[in-house]
């Protein structure tokens, strides 16, 4: 567990790129989860977390103030775990991505919690606003992303806490194979964003035919190989 | 030309007020965090007089006049926009502001402002731009490249397109101001989203498949066999059009995939 300190900074820092601050998406999965496997001293393992999270991800829209699962300290805590597991034991990628959209249910939970938080704080600084107070637009904003950080640090250092026990008990009574675990949660994740790049892009005309296009592309690839 | 002297209620001011490039670099870095205390009530209102601020710096009278204070309080109100194509706003209000603009126009322009920028950003980056350096990072990942490669490929392609929308959003809306409206009718935002979407569907095809033999790793037959699964799951997904959200559904999957192994 003497990584639980920098992987909690490192949710941290990659929570607060999913809305906040600069939202240049390394918050994305399959940066999150290399980089926290890298982190852990097996970015392989963690690129695959991130890549099997990233199919997952495809689906999910940020607009607006839509509720969505905040994919940044989740992929994080998933590909630690699944890297400090080690990718050779069957089962460690699938409690991996187990791990992290577990992790990402709370998460998403715990950004609307700020963003009211963060209502309450500037109803309470109305007065200072009225007045056209610039140190209180600046302070709102600073409080703002230091209450994002500290959300998704605490929650990184929590779940990591709780679930990495768990899943290394798990993985020690895992009975089916490496290959069939990872078949498995290839498949489910994979329909997903089949499914989600139909629903994103269908409308746009004769996209279908390029997705035709492109599957075949890279089943002839696949087989060429 | 001083601010003070600038044309009022102009359209497109002309020339426009001067800015030093150490304040175009502080609006530039506070539009990376003009989310920071985005609420469910101002939504992004408080970023926006945040990113517009130290342009106003510049208003007669400095940070203690009464024109620097009344600008802050209009730009702190209630705005929603897409956070990259906030920039035109941010641009824009400012050379409103510093041109002497009346209030009530700036007003009326804010709010005329905000359902453009939000829907053209979410449907040109939400669901064009970034799925589709996902895909494209996805066919990198599938084609064996090293954990690194696939990560600099995402953040390179992504990030050209996100901090270029953002510097072109600042600048277009400096230099138009009020006028600012007609930048949004330019063709990558008409016909932008649907060529992406294109390319993106091409990548999707490409990627789903090398990304799930490289996650398999195992025989033919068996990625023979993912491949098929996937696709009879993927349609019974499409045919429940959006009732089942993919990530709950991938959870409560995995969970049990997870239970009958350790139980069984």
């Amino acid at each position: 567990m003497r990584e639980l300190l920098p992987i909690s900074l490192l949710g941290g820092i990659l929570g607060l790129d999913v809305v906040t601050f600069p939202q240049s998406m390394i918050s994305r999965p399959l940066v999150a989860g290399t980089v926290a496997g890298a982190f852990v001293g097996d970015a392989t393992t963690g690129v695959l977390v991130g890549a099997t999270l990233e199919l997952i991800a495809l689906a999910t829209l940020p607009f607006g103030a839509s509720r969505y699962p905040e994919w940044g300290s989740s992929a994080v805590v998933g590909g630690a775990i699944a890297a400090a597991l080690h990718t050779g034991r069957a089962g460690a990628l699938t409690i991996g991505v187990l791990a992290a959209l577990a992790t990402a249910w709370v998460s998403g939970w715990s950004l609307v919690k700020l963003r009211q938080w963060n209502a309450w704080l500037a109803r309470r600084k109305r007065p200072a606003l009225d007045a056209g107070a610039r140190g209180t637009v600046i302070g709102l904003q600073l409080a703002g992303l230091t209450a994002d950080f500290v959300r998704a640090a605490l929650l990184t250092a929590i779940a990591y806490g709780l679930l990495f026990p768990v899943a290394h008990a798990t993985v020690g009574v895992w009975s089916f194979g490496d290959h069939v675990s990872r078949a498995v949660v290839v498949t489910i994740s994979g329909a997903v964003a089949a499914a989600a790049a139909w629903t994103i892009f269908h409308s746009a005309r004769h996209a279908r035919w390029y997705f035709a296009a492109g599957l075949a592309g890279g089943l002839l690839l696949l087989f060429a190989r | 030309m001083s601010v003070a002297a600038a044309p009022r209620a102009a359209p497109v001011p002309s020339p426009a007020p001067r800015l030093s490039p150490w304040t175009w670099v502080t609006i530039f870095t506070r539009m990376l965090a003009v989310q920071g205390s985005w609420n469910y009530e101002t939504l992004i209102g408080n970023g926006i007089g945040f990113c517009v601020e130290p342009a106003l710096r510049a208003l007669p009278g400095g940070v203690h006049g009464d024109a620097f204070k009344a600008a802050m309080v209009r730009e702190s109100t209630y705005f929603n926009a897409h956070p990259y194509l906030a920039a035109v706003a941010v641009g824009a209000l400012a050379r409103a502001e510093l041109s002497g603009v009346p209030a009530e126009r700036i007003e009326r322009f804010r709010i005329a402002l905000c359902g453009p920028l939000g829907s053209v950003g979410d449907q040109l980056v939400w669901a064009g731009w970034l799925p589709f350096c996902s895909l494209v990072s996805l066919v990198a990942f599938g084609l064996g490249a090293r954990p690194l490669v696939v990560v600099l490929t995402f953040l390179a392609l992504y990030n050209a397109g996100h901090l270029a929308l953002r510097a072109w959003g600042l600048h277009v809306g400096w230099t138009r101001g009020l006028g600012v409206a007609s930048a949004l009718g330019n063709p990558v935002f008409r016909r932008g989203p649907a060529h992406v979407a294109r390319a993106a569907a091409a990548a999707a095809g490409f990627a789903i498949p090398l990304t799930a033999a490289r996650v398999v790793d195992g025989s033919a037959s068996l990625l023979a066999l993912v491949l098929g699964s996937l696709g009879v799951v993927a349609v019974l997904l499409v045919r429940l059009h959006g009732r089942v959200e993919g990530w709950k559904l991938s959870l409560v999957l995995i969970a049990l995939f997870a239970l009958i192994s350790v139980a069984r």
